[in-house]
């Protein structure tokens, strides 16, 4: 339990010490309102620093990976990682965010937020899976895409804008595993697939809790009942059928074991693989098309639609 | 990600016409007349003033050509949300502040006689939020535009996605990008107009992947907003950041039109792509008009009727 309380470690999250917890704790209890423990410690194991990320499921999962570099028009940003594996007898185009473990490699990584050379590349990366028919799997993990002045100067919307359209693009089967933390525009640029696959500790959200709490409840240590509010963990997701499955992790968490992690995304993979690449590419595309079409609930005519 | 954008309180000139107010370009006092007469741009300095969707439609549909699309679409509650207050109050208090059913209208128009299709928004609805309904809505606008081939005009005006409706509001980027990839496999001329201010979830999906990019002169266009950049770098924001001169200059959008020359100018825009579609067509319609036998009448019309049922858009019916 002190492990899953170690402090996020991610900038733009106010680090909170133990003082301030409690009394939040004690806040809450005061106003009589039901925190979930659980949904905060999912958060938290989302954000472990010892979570396995892009580079040891790469590492875990195939013999051989060469990994590609550069947008060709700026730079290479290594907050995405991207290039072809060996898996199975075919080639895999892998790309996934990517955050550091220390100091040096966490400002290498930029904490694991994109800028938009990082989206640019993944989009090369992914035209060229297309052109050989390479299928491609996305691995998720952002607290959000680089909010900064150069950032926003080089199309920071437009990039993300545009992966989205060639992922929609695809005529290769697609497949996105939510391996984290699932931060807004910036995860989700690289997860309109075919399937989106979910570990059980991971979360997937539209804002940060801690950003949603400052602007609707006025007060980020309301971060707590904002992660709750929003349903950002992987049984809410499966429930409001955002996600196609949920992938069971490691007793204690992926960061205890990377290698069994690695086996168990091995395994969905080929599953969710095997079963796309039966299909007819045309029909696949038509269906990516109607699964993101149905997302949304709204009330018609008096009556609501899931 | 959702954001407040901090919007100055004179820039909401389209809510108070109650009595004169100064401009925040000029400082000259201006009365409602003044600005209702000239489009909400204030006639000294050219400061645009926010307008709501009504008086968008006004301003950009011919007089009586609007037919609402999609209009009996209203927000579900699905995740329950309450935060400082239920989700559900939000929405009715924002109806009855605005008039409007959501953040977003869709209807078919005309302007200048030629046939659009438009989806305007405002962001007095819970700060234009996208929620699923602004993400249908805007799917069914598409589809409309491409049952109809007539082109689509999105006039954008956004906070981003609305948080209310969770990682349900995060999809509609997806949705509405589908929608787009949709209409661009047609050909559909597809043209979207930045206003201030447009950010995150819809300046990272629709707004930026249109055929063609206006912007609002002074208009705030950005993905994260200033106050976040602000927080995350620990710098104040140069004066211009994000504005739609900036995005010019960075090259972003295709270009700036004061709103006075707004219409005539997405006119002439969209004649211009509409007659890049007509070239390419004109071969078909050439063969088409030949003259054919019975039976080739019959099996033409039989394929024509079987494209449209198997029209990708049209084929998940709920």
């Amino acid at each position: 339990m002190t492990e899953l309380k170690r402090l996020p470690t991610l900038p733009g999250v106010h680090l909170k010490d133990e003082i301030t917890k409690i009394s939040q704790r004690l806040k809450e209890l005061g106003r009589g309102r039901h925190l979930d423990k659980a949904v905060w410690d999912k958060v938290e194991l989302a954000r472990h620093p010892k979570r396995p990320y892009t580079l040891d499921y790469i590492e875990n999962m195939f013999a051989g990976f060469i990994e590609l570099h550069g947008d060709r028009c700026y730079g290479d940003d290594s907050a995405i990682v991207g290039g072809l594996a060996a898996y199975q007898g075919r080639t895999l185009m892998v790309i996934g965010h990517q955050k550091g473990r220390d100091l040096a490699s966490r400002t290498k990584r930029n904490f694991g937020m994109p800028r938009p050379e990082g989206y640019r590349k993944a989009q090369r990366l992914m035209q060229l899976a297309d052109k050989f028919g390479i299928p491609v799997m996305t691995l998720i993990d952002t607290p959000g895409a680089f909010p900064g002045i150069a950032a926003e100067e080089r199309g920071q919307g437009s990039a993300i804008a545009n992966s989205l359209l060639c992922m929609a693009r695809l005529n290769v089967p697609t497949v996105a595993v939510i391996i984290g933390e699932g931060g807004s525009g910036g995860a989700l640029a690289l997860a309109l697939t075919d399937r989106v696959l979910m570990l059980e500790n991971s979360v997937y959200s539209v804002i940060t809790p801690e950003a949603c709490a400052a602007i609707l409840w006025k007060d980020s240590s309301e971060a707590h009942l904002a992660a709750q509010t929003l349903g950002m963990t992987s049984a809410d997701l499966a429930r409001l059928e955002i996600i196609d499955e949920v992938l069971p992790e490691p007793r204690g968490g992926a960061h205890r074991d990377h290698a069994a992690a690695a086996r168990i995304l091995k395994d969905a993979l080929e599953e969710a693989l095997r079963e796309l690449e039966t299909m007819n590419p045309r029909l696949r595309k038509k269906e990516r098309f109607e699964k993101f079409r149905r997302m949304g609930v709204w009330k018609e005519n008096g009556l609501t639609l899931f | 990600m959702a954001q407040k954008v901090s919007v100055d309180i004179s820039r909401r000139g389209g809510n108070s016409l109650d009595g004169a107010q100064s401009c925040p370009g000029c400082k000259e006092l201006l009365s409602p007349g003044d600005l209702s007469g000239n489009s909400m741009v204030c006639p000294h300095c050219g400061h645009h003033f926010r307008m709501t969707a009504r008086q968008r439609i006004e301003l950009l549909a011919d007089p009586g050509s609007w037919s609402e699309i999609a209009g009996n679409l209203r927000s579900a509650d699905p995740l329950e949300f309450f935060d400082l207050r239920p989700y559900p109050d939000r929405l009715e208090e924002a109806e009855y502040e605005t008039g409007l059913s959501e953040a977003m209208l869709t209807g078919r128009a005309r302007m200048n006689k030629m046939d659009v299709i438009m989806a305007v928004m405002d962001f007095g609805f819970m700060g234009g939020s996208m929620g699923s309904v602004v993400g249908e809505r805007f799917w069914r606008a598409a589809a409309e535009a491409m049952d109809t081939r007539f082109p689509l005009v999105v006039v954008c005006a956004s906070g981003g996605a609305r948080m209310q409706e969770g990682i349900l509001s995060l999809l509609q980027m997806a949705k509405t990008t589908c929608a787009v990839e949709l209409m661009a496999e047609a050909p559909i001329p597809f043209v979207t107009v930045l206003t201030h201010p447009t950010t995150g979830g819809v300046m990272a999906s629709f707004a930026t992947l249109a055929d063609v990019i206006v912007a609002e002169p002074g208009a705030l266009m950005c993905f994260s907003g200033p106050r976040v950049i602000e927080q995350t770098i620990k710098e104040k924001l140069p004066e211009d950041f994000g504005l739609a001169e900036s995005n010019m200059d960075h090259g972003q959008v295709d270009l700036i039109v004061p709103r006075t020359e707004l219409k005539d100018r997405l006119v002439q825009i969209l004649g211009l792509l509409e007659g890049g579609v007509a070239c390419a067509l004109q071969p078909l319609w050439e063969e088409k008009t030949r003259p054919a036998g019975r039976r080739g009448a019959f099996a033409q019309a039989f394929d024509r009727i079987k494209a449209l049922a198997n029209a990708p858009w049209r084929s998940s019916q709920r």
